[in-house]
């Protein structure tokens, strides 16, 4: 190596040219800054100082070595130097390159950093209301099952009510549901009298009336009654209905449709079983209760311990409630035809599937407890 | 009710179940076993919840027979059996004035009789009942109606007065019953009398002057059966539901009298007496005919087998199996030309029909024994009408941010006749549950308001909200003939619900604007009344609510609450409320999405800066726009609108109107800009604009 730091070449053969550069090249990826501007970013100061180094026109390392060489170098031995020389100086610009590229622009970058951490801002989503929501999820269930949805009046009659629900006028059975009246009926016969419907029921009769057999209908809907309001019990309150008529509908075939709901709506390792009971308007009549949801049926507090929960009411259509549809449509002779019906709280399942302790909630417009649903 | 296992069991002495097995069969057959309690040497207490139409079951016996009916096992008859009586002068004199409403009636004498408490099992299993022991007398006619279900009656027949008469109550005749109370008779209520006052309310409770005292020497037994509607009305109308009220009124049976009457003289006379004469019993042909010897009906096991399908046991309910459960209740079965002829116990007055059959052989067979099968349906599947349309509002609503909820379907009168779309058309309740739920809403806004003021006393400040739901009107002429029912949507907000900024009339107008959008209409546009003019709802603010027209129909009505019905709420913000008719809304057709050609061309921009009269409104200046008619104008907005300021004249404001301009052929040229732009301001100052530097 000479004083001037230029370091000699042995001669200007393609192996000699070689070799020099190969002990350029060493020299080049000792430079510290060289190696660090591949990883951890280096000061803008210290990468200026590394440019200037190696490439700069008057001090620059590359520009003395070229010039001397090139000087002294024989005619045909100035391309492959040339050519070596710029392999080197393109390697030398692109680590510079990558370093504005991520190195530099990584330190400005640094500075501009925030707190993760902090909570993000949120905008508001509006929340369906769980009833509505269970409502859908029930309603979606029968629709998959080939029902179609029916709604009616909240404000009744007497007679779709009642009367022909098979409840005859007098009858013990309507004092289970405490009815809210509309005013000034009493001059109206008993049938033709406003009430608030107490059950979701009399759109059953209201579809036949309508539709020829067969029917498969799910009914959603709003009904009150004089019931004072407590924690379970609200005078509004949500049912869904449903009614599947055709020739040949068997009480076998209500329990396998119920089931197969059931455990639709609350997973596939739920099971039912049904108990005698009674409505007016079915015969055979059931309660149905689910085997618990949360604890299996092993016991639970949801379940009072007894690992059944009840959910809904259900049975074969009276063929007295048939003879009232008849007076509309005569498709529906009970000798001929059959069918079942069934029906169940809405909030009661909302309730229960949510962990909601008091119905009040639902009817209370209360964000603290709507925004939990969103 | 309650029911002791061993009472029970002493009618079907061969149960070989424990009585939580024998509870949970009860149960499974719909005689439902609420809760069992373990009495020790005593066996058990059963906690029952009886169906309304099983009033038979609503006693030992009854459940007893049930029992016996579900293992198959014999039933022991009810031991009536009496000392022989002494002859009396005469047979008690007995007449029954209304035959249809009293179908028999009973009566025996007893002479000598020891008034007393109860011992002996009366005594016990009053007890273990946590029934009220009285005196030998009255209890006696209690525990045959625990026993089996017969309710009876036994006066002190020294205050009676020459016979028993059957009889309607004479208009104001007054009866004291046993509860103390002095009641005034109705001509419908029937009474058992003496010929010359009522002495009870037939079925129903007995009478102060006749009760059984501890002076009462000589009793008159009476076991009776009445008409169940007679004795649901009298019940009612005098507001008192007894023991007997609840079984008469459910039919009892028309073959329990001899047998109660018996079984209670039985429990008296052990005490002391004796029996002077015969049993009288005055029977009513026509209401036998009615009950006890109603005409049998047919039934076809084919039927079973149509209604209730197949069972997990291949061979299904034979016609022996049905015929066993049948007789195992009191049937009896005969040979008929379609079946068979069945002829019902008197007991079961609910079964009337060959399906009440039916159900009563599915329900003793076993519900959980029929298979779970699955119809199959040929029918097609219909969506309502307006389920598109519903969902199209209640989606657009929560994606603005609006969250949903129910109100009640009640309001108050004040609230009535304020928020009703017509006047005089909200609907009265007969028997509200109380005074502020004393009318049907007439619209939802009501309900709006109390929710968003009910999270404001909660500090929940920031509240968007909206309900979905029905309105009611009517006329209260001829007693409501009709009720209307419409589809209505209420929304409401306060606070900073719906961005970072106070809710204002722009929140509110812009989510009319998206609602509305999703309608087909061909034309919607929003325009609101002067105050004077009546014609804008008056809970409205009139400066800052407006009207939404859909095809020229008002669809709503939104704004900002009127102060002053914001103050007689009390609500400590302001409230910005809107009502959609959706009756009207859901006329038009939802907006089916129809994709318009996307220019391939570089849109121009230009903004201009106005100082216009305060008189000049948006909509004027944008219909001034709109004339200049030049379809590259693909659409503008008003960027910024000031008013007040150092650098704003008085009675004007200033406007940032940014315009874009667009071509689909071509790229458009600087000159064509500038002339449409001078176009644009020509327009401006034509609205008595000015431009701004």
């Amino acid at each position: 190596m000479q004083d001037d730091g230029i370091p000699a070449l042995k001669g200007w053969s393609e192996a000699e040219l070689d070799a020099a550069f190969a002990a350029l090249r060493s020299e080049l990826e000792k430079d510290d800054v060289f190696v660090a501007l591949r990883g951890s970013p280096k000061s803008s100061e210290e990468i200026e100082e590394f440019r200037l180094r190696w490439l700069g026109r008057k001090q620059g390392r590359l520009k003395a070595i070229s010039d001397a060489w090139l000087k002294a170098a024989p005619a045909d031995a100035k391309k492959p130097l040339g050519q070596r020389f710029n392999t080197l100086k393109a390697l030398i610009e692109a680590r510079l390159e990558s370093a504005a590229g991520s190195g530099m622009a990584a330190i400005a970058l640094d500075a501009e950093a925030i707190d993760i951490t902090l909570p993000g801002r949120r905008r508001k989503l509006g929340a369906e209301h769980p009833l509505i929501r269970t409502q859908h999820e029930i309603v979606g269930i029968f629709q998959r099952m080939g029902y179609s949805v029916g709604v009616g009046p909240e404000v009744e009659t007497d007679y779709y009510n009642f009367e022909s629900l098979n409840f005859p006028p007098g009858h013990p059975a309507r004092d289970t549901q405490d009815t809210l009246v509309v005013a000034g009926q009493e001059r109206k016969p008993l049938r033709e009298r406003l009430l608030m419907r107490t059950h979701t029921s009399p759109v059953q009769i209201r579809t036949m009336e309508r539709q020829a057999p067969p029917v498969r209908i799910v009914i959603p809907g709003k009904v009150h009654r004089n019931d004072a309001a407590d924690a379970t019990h609200s005078p509004i309150f949500h049912q869904v209905e449903g009614l599947c008529v055709d020739v040949g509908i068997t009480f076998a075939d209500l329990k396998g449709t119920l089931d197969h709901a059931m455990k639709e709506l609350f997973g596939s390792s739920v099971r039912t079983r049904f108990f005698p009971s009674f409505f007016p308007f079915t015969e055979p009549s059931a309660d149905v209760q689910i085997s618990c949801p949360f604890c299996g049926g092993a016991g639970c507090r949801k379940c009072k311990q007894s690992g059944w929960i009840e959910l809904l009411g259900c049975g074969m259509v009276d063929p007295a409630v048939f003879g009232f549809v008849q007076q509309k449509q005569p498709g529906y002779d009970p000798e001929k035809i059959s069918g079942f019906a069934f029906g169940m709280g809405v909030d009661r399942i909302a309730m229960m599937k949510y962990g909601i302790g008091e119905i009040g909630l639902l009817y209370s417009g209360d964000l603290r407890f709507l925004e939990q649903f969103a | 009710m309650r029911i002791l296992s061993n009472w029970i069991r002493e009618y079907v002495p061969g149960i070989a179940v424990s009585d939580r097995e024998l509870a949970d069969d009860l149960t499974l057959r719909g005689i439902a076993v609420e809760g069992v309690f373990d009495l020790g040497a005593h066996g058990s207490l059963f906690e029952m919840d009886i169906t309304t139409n099983r009033v038979d079951a609503m006693n030992h016996y009854g459940i007893a027979r049930e029992a016996a009916t579900i293992y198959g096992l014999p039933l022991k008859a009810v031991d009536a059996s009496l000392p022989p009586a002494r002859t009396g002068a005469r047979p008690y004199p007995v007449r029954i004035e209304e035959p249809k409403l009293c179908g028999r009636f009973t009566a025996r004498v007893l002479r000598d009789v020891r008034i007393a408490p109860s011992t002996g099992i009366v005594a016990e299993r009053f007890r273990l009942l946590e029934q009220k022991p009285i005196a030998n007398a009255v209890d006696a006619t209690n525990y045959v109606t625990l026993a089996m279900g017969h309710p009876t009656h036994a006066f002190d027949l020294d205050k009676v007065e020459g016979g028993i008469v059957v009889r309607r109550a004479r208009k104001g005749e007054k009866l004291k019953t046993l509860d103390g109370v002095e009641r005034t008779l109705d001509p419908d209520d029937l009474v058992v009398a003496d010929e010359k006052k009522a002495l009870a309310l037939a079925g129903v409770i007995g009478g102060w002057d006749t009760m059984i005292t501890p002076e009462t020497k000589n009793v008159l037994v009476e076991a009776a059966w009445f008409d169940p509607g007679t004795v649901r009305r009298a019940s009612k109308r005098h507001l008192v539901h007894t023991d007997a009220s609840h079984r008469f009124e459910r039919g009892a049976d028309f073959n329990a009298p001899p047998v109660a009457n018996a079984l209670v003289s039985r429990i008296i006379l052990e005490s002391g007496g004796w029996i002077e004469g015969d049993l009288v019993d005055v029977v009513a042909p026509e209401a036998e005919a009615r009950t006890a010897k109603r005409a049998s009906i047919g039934f076809r096991v084919s039927e079973v087998q149509r209604i209730l399908g197949p069972t997990d046991d291949e061979q299904g309910i034979t016609a022996a199996a049905a015929e066993s459960i049948l007789t195992g209740l009191g049937c009896d079965l005969s040979s008929a030309s379609d079946g068979q002829a069945v002829t019902l116990p008197s007991w079961r007055l609910d079964l009337e029909r060959e399906i009440d059959l039916i159900e009563e052989i599915a329900r003793v067979y076993g519900y959980n024994r029929f298979r779970n099968t699955l119809p199959p349906f040929a029918g097609s599947v219909v969506e309502l009408p307006w389920a598109e349309k519903e969902a199209a509002v209640r989606g657009t609503l929560l994606a603005l941010g609006f969250t949903e909820a129910i109100s009640s379907s009640f309001c108050g009168a004040e609230d009535a006749a304020l928020f009703a779309r017509e006047p005089g058309s909200a609907v009265a309740i007969g028997n509200p549950l109380s005074e502020e739920a004393g009318m049907l809403r007439p619209s939802l806004v009501p309900g709006m308001l109390e929710m968003l003021a009910l999270n404001l006393s909660r500090d929940v400040d920031d509240a968007a909200l909206f309900e979905l739901g029905t309105a009611f009107s009517g006329s209260p002429e001829n007693g409501y003939a009709r009720v209307e029912e419409r589809p209505a949507l209420a929304v409401g907000a306060t606070g900073q619900a719906l961005g970072s900024g106070d809710v204002d009339f722009s929140d509110m107008k812009g989510a009319m604007e998206a609602l509305l959008g999703r309608f087909a209409a061909r034309s919607v546009y929003f325009d609101r009344f002067p105050a004077a003019s009546g014609l804008m709802p008056a809970w409205l603010h009139p400066g800052r609510s407006a009207r939404a027209a859909v095809d020229g129909a008002t669809v709503a009505w939104f704004g900002q609450l009127h102060p002053a019905e914001a103050e007689r709420r009390k609500l400590k913000q302001t409230v910005w409320v809107g009502e959609v008719w959706l009756d009207r809304l859901y006329k038009q057709d939802p907006r089916q999405p129809a994709v318009r050609e996307l220019s391939r061309f570089q849109a121009v921009r230009r903004d201009f800066s106005v100082l216009l009269p305060e008189r000049v409104t948006y909509a004027a200046l944008s219909s001034a726009v709109d004339a200049l008619a030049i379809p590259e104008i693909q659409g503008y907005a008003a960027k910024e609108v000031l008013r007040g300021g150092r650098q704003i004249p008085e009675g004007q404001y200033s406007l940032l109107l940014g315009v874009v301009f667009q071509s689909h052929e071509r790229t458009l040229r600087e000159e064509e800009v500038q002339q449409w732009s001078r176009e644009v301001v020509g327009a401006l100052e034509g609205m008595g604009g000015k431009l701004r530097g």
